[in-house]
């Protein structure tokens, strides 16, 4: 069997940012989350906060340090299987993906040092300080990542000169007209994302009966934040689905399973899309709601997946399905949020054990969600690499299909090892819960994020490290 | 302006992968050097010589990485596929080692598995490096701006043979760094194994001085016409000067000289290789010109990386400032 390497390349490039995108999302959250957290310490000098603050920050330390890792791999992936995409956007996106490293990398590296090395040596106006520049660092970064991605989508600024484009104007090109939907529905479900996190591990607590006055907070924290950032982004990704409709189509109709583009929409709440037959098979579908979420009148007309020829189709069962899974979620946690609100108002939040027990299982919504959301807008933008430019199949490196496929089993194997070890670390974590007094510090400064991982981790598997002689390490001269 | 943008991003990119090669290189040397130390303190004390910086210091090769793909996308487009597997095998060895650094602390007692992982990643990592370095001074196969050669291209006797120079030349950065930083019995392998990696390390550089010369014309050119020879002879010397120097300073106990000396070895290679090479980005065929980004893509970043590049080597000169000393057995920083 011939091994098609355009196929192979894509898997590989799926899995690596599959596996990147699930920490950035994470820290992204954890980082504003902490940063709150350490905003209401200063102000209101509660010890809760505190404590709060620097156990999520350890947890925040190991995804970190997992999002780094993956992080250097992508950066060279882009060369390594699509440099005819590289070479044919460098001009435009090159400069996008320069700034991200000057802008965000450094900012997160030098001031994640202090928040993570700084308890001890610090006054705490410094280290919130700190946790702020590196919530900024993050969001900074989705900023260029999503511009880049986002012009791939709805590419704006530019020209093509001999098969290259070329920039005409900076600001046309970072603010291409996808990129502020997609910048907002990507931070709110960072944002949304660790809310369900810090919702499920606080009622973990309460079910468990530990750390009662922590778990609190937590779940106070939490509901408030779902409440708001979920039907938030129910609006965004309405905002957003009507942007994709008017720039891409095509990817809107494998989305609603809209096959005939001569009549009106329904909205599709199940069915399995057929290729060959063009339609959907067992449909549940309620008639013209497409249309009227779409196109705000009941008979409105959008383009069906039969107005685009079949070689400008995108894979319709993929899309169809991711998107059923993220909105679904998303309809589930606007729930999560209101069944919160209420039993808030009633005074039952922290003893209703049936919503406890249910939240304390959906840490992993958010991600699921994210990643189907990815799958959507990467697998719908198909078969084009950059919307009406350039075809993912011209976007591979002159590379043979046996290569691909030697460094993707490397890459599950190798990922698959680390990452399961970085979770079962956090997921140790978890169980440690806040310490109860102030841990000291390790003797070290910043730039060091990765060692803080490293001390949660010993703490959260309760193991010391041999303190013999030789072991250690000192900052200063004798 | 416009044609000194292609050289001003040379000269940027010479310098990010310049800092990589010295900063990465003593702390991939650590790793390179754990097999040939047993005794689990030592190794504890090799490892925490470099804990606060490695991360910092890996940076640099998403800058150099980053950087190509923005000033000269075609270069980049032609020189990741055709090192496709030793970049790839490369980058997937530094997540192995990256993560020992913290997997290693936790897994105690049972971290055997990690320090297989730190050393074998810093060895396969440092090795592959030099595989890339040794294929792109062969030359790469280009036909329309594109890699029109084979995934093993870059696998040839001299690739191999600069990948072991270069693990060489990692571990002597290693070695020194020991001496520099360490007390006792790291100190002391830090400057017995040094002897032999810098006998090992001009060695090399003394027969890639001469294989690249008599394989590849360009090279041969470019050293031995006139006039270029009447500027170039130093070099060699110089270098020849440096290396006793280094061994002095080993034999006489000299403690941070030895690190500095071989820093200087390696910058009077890679002055060296420059010298080879350029104006070529992918020798034969690209040079700087041909593979360089529009010009207005190259001001665009240009315009923020003359602000952000001195904060960022100021802050890392202000982190080395901070861990300055030496490690001493029992001191905390674990």
């Amino acid at each position: 069997m011939e091994l098609d390497p355009v196929m192979l390349a894509r898997i590989q490039f799926a899995f690596t940012v599959s596996f990147h995108i699930i920490f950035p999302a994470f820290t992204i959250g954890l980082s504003a989350f902490i940063t709150v957290l350490l905003l209401l310490w200063l102000r209101s000098g509660e010890e809760k906060f505190h404590r709060l603050a620097r156990f999520w920050t350890k947890i925040f330390a190991v995804s970190f340090a997992m999002g780094v890792v993956s992080g250097i791999v992508l950066s060279y992936q882009f060369g390594t299987n699509w440099s005819r995409f590289s070479e044919f956007t460098g001009n435009v996106i090159g400069p996008l993906i320069g700034y991200e490293v000057l802008t965000a990398f450094y900012l997160e590296a030098t001031f994640l040092g202090i928040l993570l090395f700084g308890w001890n040596r610090f006054p705490p106006w410094l280290i919130t300080l700190a946790a702020a520049l590196v919530a900024i660092g993050t969001a900074t970064s989705a900023f260029w990542i999503l511009a880049a991605n986002s012009w791939m989508q709805t590419p704006a600024g530019h020209e093509i000169r001999n098969g290259v484009a070329f920039p005409l104007s900076w600001l046309e090109i970072i603010f291409n007209p996808s990129f502020p939907y997609r910048l907002a529905h990507m931070l709110n479900a960072a944002y949304l994302t660790t809310a369900v996190v810090v919702l499920a591990v606080g009622a973990r607590y309460l079910l468990a009966g530990r750390h009662p006055e922590e778990s609190r907070t937590m779940l106070r924290m939490a509901v408030g934040m779902i409440a708001v950032t979920a039907p938030l982004q129910l609006v965004i990704g309405d905002m957003h689905g009507l942007n994709t409709l008017k720039h891409q189509p095509a990817k809107v109709a494998a989305m609603e399973g809209h096959w005939d583009g001569s009549k009106a929409g329904a909205l599709v709440l199940f069915g399995i899309p057929d290729e060959k037959a063009l339609k959907n098979h067992y449909e549940i579908a309620v008639p013209n709601a497409g249309s009227l979420i779409l196109t705000h009148s009941w008979d409105g007309k959008y383009p069906g997946l039969t107005s685009f020829p079949e070689n400008d189709r995108p894979p319709v069962s993929n899309v169809f399905f991711a998107f059923r899974i993220m909105v679904g979620i998303g309809m589930l946690l606007i729930a999560v949020g209101f069944w919160g609100l209420f039993l808030w108002w009633r005074g039952r939040l922290f003893d209703n054990q049936f919503f406890l027990k249910s939240v304390s299982y959906m840490w992993s919504l958010g991600f699921i969600a994210i990643l189907a959301g990815w799958f959507v807008t990467e697998q719908g933008r198909q078969p084009w690499v950059v919307q009406g430019l350039m075809r993912t199949a011209d976007a591979s490196s002159p590379v043979p299909g046996a290569s691909v496929a030697s460094t993707l089993a490397l890459f599950v194997l190798i990922y698959g090892i680390v990452f399961s070890m970085g979770i079962y670390y956090i997921n140790r974590l978890i169980h440690a819960g806040p310490k109860g007094e102030a841990t000291a510090a390790p003797e070290g400064l910043p730039n060091r994020p990765l060692s803080a991982a490293e001390e949660a981790a010993r703490e959260a598997t309760g193991r010391q490290p041999g303190t013999g002689p030789g072991f250690s390490l000192g900052t200063s001269k004798e | 302006m416009e044609e000194y943008l292609p050289l001003i991003w040379a000269a940027l990119i010479g310098t990010a992968v310049a800092m990589y090669v010295i900063l990465d290189g003593f702390d991939l040397g650590i790793g390179i050097l754990f097999p040939f130390v047993r005794k689990e303190e030592e190794r504890d004390v090799m490892m925490n010589s470099v804990a606060p910086f490695w991360d910092g210091n890996e940076t640099w090769l998403v800058l150099g990485g980053g950087g190509l793909w923005v000033a000269f996308p075609t270069a980049y487009a032609v020189i990741m596929p055709a090192f496709y597997l030793p970049v790839l095998g490369m980058l997937l060895a530094l997540v192995l080692r990256g993560v020992s650094f913290e997997f290693r602390w936790v897994a105690k007692p049972s971290h055997l598995m990690w320090d297989v992982a730190f050393a074998g990643g810093s060895i396969v990592a440092a090795f592959l490096q030099g595989t890339i370095l040794g294929g792109l001074l062969q030359g790469v196969e280009v036909v329309n701006r594109q890699y029109a050669g084979g995934p093993f291209d870059w696998l040839t006797p001299f690739s191999i043979f600069v990948g072991l120079a270069v693990v060489a030349g990692y571990a002597l950065l290693g070695a020194t760094w020991l001496v520099m930083r360490t007390h006792g019995p790291a100190q002391e392998f830090g400057r017995r194994a040094a002897i032999p990696l810098l006998m090992a390390v001009l060695g090399g550089m003394a027969i890639v001085s001469l294989w690249t010369p008599l394989t590849i014309d360009r090279i041969a050119a470019r050293w031995f016409s006139q006039p270029n020879i009447f500027f170039l002879w130093p070099i060699p010397l110089v270098t020849a000067l440096v290396g006793f120097l280094v061994f002095r300073w080993l034999q006489r106990g000299n403690e941070a000289k030895p690190f500095f000396g071989s820093v200087a070895l390696f910058l009077l290679g890679y002055l060296g290789l420059m010298i080879s090479t350029a104006p070529y980005l992918v020798p034969p065929h690209l040079t700087f010109w041909d593979t360089a980004a529009a010009p207005s893509s190259q001001l665009f970043l240009l315009a923020g990386t003359v602000f952000l590049l001195p904060l960022i080597l100021g802050y890392t000169a202000f982190v080395y400032w901070m861990f300055r000393g030496k490690i001493r057995p029992g001191e905390g920083y674990h």
